[in-house]
């Protein structure tokens, strides 16, 4: 920006440190993010290493050594039910499953985000008729959306991600818009307008930078959401197919055995819950972090 | 008055209409403000005064043409807008200071961008609009070495708003519209921005429009004033006759209402009772009939309309003062 290039011109100017670096120090303080924060990272590691780190062939099963406990030497965190074992596979499931969590909500983000920011910004009957749309897919709960339009599209990784985007693109607009419609309203926005500066000069100045964090938050809100209907949807045979390690699918095929090694068969689903909690607890840092007024 | 006015105003209406109900029917008309007129000469400040609702702010964002009317028309220069003259071209030569000073700046601007945003967007190179937000910075009292990179929520509400006053001055505009612009300050800060807007005017020869509840304000800073009620100017004039000799009962009982620093004066009765009447149906006629004491048959029948009186420039609309209207004359209190 241009202000930065006066600044450090004249560098006897004080200059706060900007918005987002005020976010960081204080998201930097806050212990219960930082461990969210932690547990994301160590578990984007582990997915992003994940054939160095795994032990074991995820894909490789012995029939001779089904289902054995937790502990047992050689298989630390036991084997499933066709032999295979369960921490290479865990490892490697964290691929999928984070993929499956993060990039819906990435995609929702952007068109949502768009959506609403444009409806917002625009108003009148412009707004009328976005929103209205989007309403009309809040009539459906997300989980039942999900598996009818997973459901229609069929099977597979790609379909699975193009569903969950389109479930959460209508509670990210509403979102947008509701803040932009907030923003629109505020006496900057007006004072802007009265310095005759255009419409898209007005969005990009004034209106993303304080529309796009708290839409951000929220969608970070949504990845644990998205990871669990992701879970569902393989569980229910609809998103990834097997043998491929993906937690909930893993959690599927495992139910069977779930009288026999409940331990090892709950793994999966304490995996789902660590990613989703760090998820939650991460984004309600972020939020509180980028109160200003607290 | 021999010279042309600067500005002047002529039988603005905008009413706003209220959606709602069911498939968006219109449930009512709100006449925020309806034919009024003004003029505006150079280098003076014309104070607008009169209770919540009665249209002072749209009057104020009509003038800036942030909305625009339903009819009426709008001249700056001998210009009219809309004909030889743009929205863009109006806005920079008439500028506006808002109430709120913390919701004028965005969070996310230093003062300096802030004040640079105007002139940049106006294709002003971005070096000279810096330099020109550091002068700008200065000349409100702010030393542009400690604000110019601070964040709105860093300064006081006052710093605030000497930066919105800044901010308004970046275009060299000729008038700037003070919409309740030092009400939300406490007192001390509120007169040192009130002494640094008298300044400001003399320096630059700036004509104000100064937007106030607050009466003993308005008196310190306008030369005329215009009193509203209901959308529409119940008085207009300079503003010894108005506070000496205000003719418009209305005007008196705002004046009336006006705290005062000499015990004798206190004001023993409620001038006026009630809240205005809903700006959706105005009464008929002369609006205030409903509230005012010396109310006659022919008030509720017709509207007074502006009335010249004998002092200069001055008029109301009341029918106490037009000369056979029908009106029996003032009540006495008993």
């Amino acid at each position: 920006m241009s202000s930065l290039a006066t600044s450090r011109s004249t560098p006897r100017f004080e200059v706060s440190p900007g918005y987002w670096s005020g976010v960081l120090a204080r998201l930097a303080r806050d212990p219960v993010a930082m461990l969210a924060l932690l547990v994301i990272l160590a578990l984007v590691l582990m997915a992003v290493f994940a054939p160095y780190i795994a032990p074991a062939d995820p894909y490789r099963g012995q029939m001779l050594r089904r289902l054995r406990p937790i502990g047992t030497p050689g298989f630390p965190l036991g084997t499933d039910e066709l032999g295979r074992d369960m921490l290479s596979r865990l490892i490697h499931g964290a691929r999928l499953s984070l993929l499956m969590g993060v990039i819906p909500v990435f995609i929702a983000f952007f068109f949502g985000a768009f959506i609403g920011i444009t409806a917002g910004f625009v108003g009148g009957k412009v707004n009328s008729v976005l929103m209205r749309t989007v309403d009309v897919f809040f009539a459906f709960p997300s989980v039942l959306l999900a598996i009818a339009l997973s459901g229609a599209l069929g099977a597979g990784i790609f379909n699975g991600l193009l569903s969950l985007s389109i479930v959460f693109i209508p509670p990210i607009a509403r979102i947008a818009e509701s803040v932009t419609t907030g923003v629109r309203k505020l006496d900057y926005v007006e004072a802007a307008r009265a310095s005759g500066a255009s419409a898209m000069t007005i969005v990009r100045v004034h209106v993303l930078g304080n529309v796009l964090g708290p839409i951000f938050v929220y969608a970070t809100g949504l990845i644990s959401v998205s990871l669990i209907l992701a879970s569902g949807l393989s569980f229910l045979g609809l998103g990834v197919k097997p043998p491929e390690p993906e937690w909930g699918l893993m959690l599927n095929t495992l139910r069977n055995a779930i009288y026999v090694q409940p331990w090892v068969a709950a793994l999966p689903g304490l995996m789902i819950f660590i990613t989703s909690i760090s998820f939650n607890l991460f984004s309600d840092g972020l939020r509180s972090a980028m109160d200003l007024k607290s | 008055m021999s010279a042309a006015p600067l500005f002047s105003a002529n039988g603005l209406v905008k009413h706003f209409r209220l959606k709602g109900g069911l498939l968006g029917r219109s449930r009512g008309v709100v006449r925020a403000v309806d034919n009024v007129s003004f003029d505006l000469a150079e280098g003076e400040t014309l104070g607008i005064v009169g209770e919540s609702g009665c249209g002072k702010s749209t009057t104020a964002r009509l003038i800036v043409d942030l909305i625009s009317p339903d009819s009426g028309t709008i001249r700056l220069g001998g210009k009219t807008l809309g004909i030889d003259i743009t929205t863009r071209e109006l806005r920079r030569q008439i500028q506006m200071v808002f109430q709120d000073s913390y919701a004028s700046l965005n969070p996310r601007l230093t003062m300096e961008d802030a004040i640079a945003f105007g002139p940049k967007v106006n294709g002003m190179d971005a070096r000279e609009a810096a330099r020109l937000a550091h002068g700008l910075l200065e000349r409100v009292g702010l030393e542009p070495r400690r604000f110019a990179g601070r964040y709105p929520h860093e300064l006081s509400g006052g710093q605030r708003q000497r930066v919105n006053i800044a901010r308004a001055l970046a275009f060299s505009p000729k008038i700037v519209v003070l919409d309740e612009s030092v009400s939300a300050l406490d007192k001390s800060v509120e007169a040192q921005v009130l002494n640094l807007l008298a300044d400001l005017k003399a320096e630059l020869g700036l004509t104000y429009v100064f937007i106030s509840h607050d009466l003993n304000v308005v008196r310190h800073m306008s030369d005329r004033v215009m009193v509203m009620y209901l959308g529409q100017v119940a008085e207009i004039g300079p503003v010894d006759a108005i506070y000496a000799a205000p003719a418009h009962p209305y005007t008196t009982a705002l004046l009336s209402a006006m705290p005062s620093m000499d015990p004798d004066r206190r004001t023993k009765e409620a001038p006026l009772t009630g809240d205005p009447p809903n700006p959706i149906n105005p009464p008929s006629g002369c609006r205030f009939h409903t509230r005012c004491k010396h109310a006659d048959a022919v008030c509720s029948e017709a509207d007074p309309g502006l009335f010249a009186l004998a002092a200069h420039q001055h008029q109301a609309a009341c029918h106490l003062h037009i000369p056979g209207s029908g009106h029996r004359g003032r009540r006495v209190e008993a």
